[in-house]
């Protein structure tokens, strides 16, 4: 399972605040879209690459990693666009996804998510109004980086037991024999994962 | 038929004194009846509970920290009602799950450990000094911002441990702690309980893990069945089970 986890240095990005980060990252997310050319993406990349080994030190597995994760998809963006407009577009807008990918994974792997938590907390303190408990937001927007490698490896062990007994494992009907399963592992997980949660102190009522 | 709770008043001062108090208890989910005719008081500091899968032992576990409310009977903490004094409860009696994995919710270990204080409402620097204090303790010092799901079992049980110290309560409820562990990890764990200041209660399958407590509950269909000293309380389940 490939995600970008917090990678403890002492660097100037990983000083810097989550916020800040943040908002770099939308920034950059929006230049990107405005100028939509081959030289802007491979330049975002670029510095999204020098940043991410240079400043803040990241090891280079970890951006390939990512980059990897979605290599299949920027090959077939490419691909369609070459086919549906150009070969540039298509090379800009596989370019752009992926120095957007790496951008993000930057952003986790310099920052702890209690910050990325506590900014998305303060960020959506305002809709205390309407009844939102931001503090609610921040603790399932952990529990889902927490959990989304948890359920992956349930997923594989259903695989793995389904293997076992002869079943198939790839096709859209192994799909359909894992959701069922998985389904029912996930639900009592979160079953106990509440109680865990009342017996941590959460204010869960 | 939920416990009917008592009109709002004030709450009682905890006496320490009086420990964990089971008074006519009885649990039901649905029309099983999985506890029932429960007066106990737990007082020891080391004390173990076993049981044939389906006995009851868990609920009876989770009876403990107010985790689930009795359907009948009351269940008191230092003389607080876990079905009215829950959060109070829950602060001084901690609870450690068989699977560590549902229990821990953070991604990466410091910040699961910490995030029982952070619902305590300990400020930060506290906050931070005794999350490495307790990893320090327990040998996860050089796992602090390594992800949890990377961890190997033992370390992930150790580590949802860490996460219920941190909150230094006065109790813990252990639920079938190494049933998911080697014999390195069962042994360490072990020799954790052994050392804790707390008192602790411990659900297990594991007989060896309760050699030297105060006293173990052999609990079977729903019922206590037995309630002495080790070795004639185990001596008492062994027979029960040998006859299945």
């Amino acid at each position: 399972m490939t995600l970008a986890l917090y990678v403890p240095r002492t660097s100037p990005v990983h000083r810097l605040p989550a916020g800040v980060k943040l908002l770099v990252l939308l920034v950059l997310g929006v230049v990107v879209f405005v100028v939509p050319t081959l030289p802007a993406a491979l330049g975002t990349l670029l510095a999204v690459v020098l940043v991410g080994l240079g400043a803040a030190r990241l090891p280079v597995g970890l951006l390939l990693r990512q980059a990897r994760a979605v290599a299949v998809w920027a090959a077939a963006i490419f691909v369609f666009h070459a086919l549906a407009t150009d070969v540039l577009t298509g090379a800009a807008t596989a370019v752009r996804l992926l120095a957007l990918v790496l951008a993000a994974a930057v952003v986790t792997a310099t920052t702890r998510v209690t910050a990325l938590v506590a900014v998305v907390e303060r960020l959506c303190a305002p809709l205390r109004v309407f009844g939102v408990r931001p503090a609610r937001i921040g603790l399932a927007l952990a529990m889902a980086l927490r959990f989304v490698p948890l359920v992956a490896e349930r997923a594989d062990r259903i695989r793995e037991a389904q293997a076992a007994r002869g079943g198939r494992v790839r096709g859209p009907r192994a799909l359909v024999r894992l959701v069922v399963p998985l389904l029912v592992s996930v639900l009592q997980l979160a079953h106990t994962v509440g109680e865990a949660l009342d017996a941590r102190g959460a204010d869960t009522a | 038929m939920r416990l009917r709770r008592g009109p709002a008043g004030p709450t009682p001062t905890p006496d320490p004194s009086r420990g964990i108090e089971l008074l006519g208890v009885g649990h039901a989910y649905g029309e099983r009846m999985v506890l029932a005719d429960l007066d106990l008081r737990l007082t020891e500091r080391r004390i173990g509970v076993v049981g044939a899968n389906g006995s009851g032992k868990s609920t009876l576990a989770r009876l403990l920290n107010g985790l689930v409310v009795p359907t009948s009977g009351r269940v008191l903490v230092d003389g607080l009602d876990t079905a009215t004094a829950a959060r109070e409860v829950r602060r001084r009696v901690g609870f450690v799950f068989q699977d560590p994995d549902a229990q821990i919710v953070h991604p990466t270990v410091a910040e699961d450990v910490g995030y029982g204080l952070e619902n305590q409402g300990v400020p930060a620097a506290e906050r931070a000094e005794r999350v490495a204090e307790v990893l320090a303790r327990y040998g996860l010092a050089d796992h602090a911002d390594h992800p949890a799901h990377l961890l190997s079992g033992g370390q992930k049980q150790l580590l949802a441990i860490a996460g219920v110290l941190v909150m230094r309560p006065a109790r813990i409820v252990f639920d079938e702690p190494t049933t998911l562990l080697d014999l390195v990890n069962t042994r360490r764990i072990g020799r954790l309980v052994d050392g804790l200041d707390q008192a602790v209660v411990v659900v297990t399958h594991d007989l060896e893990l309760l050699a030297g407590f105060d006293r173990v509950l052999v609990v079977d269909g729903g019922r206590v069945v037995a309630d002495d000293r080790p070795t004639p309380a185990l001596a008492a389940y062994r027979a029960l089970m040998a006859d299945r």
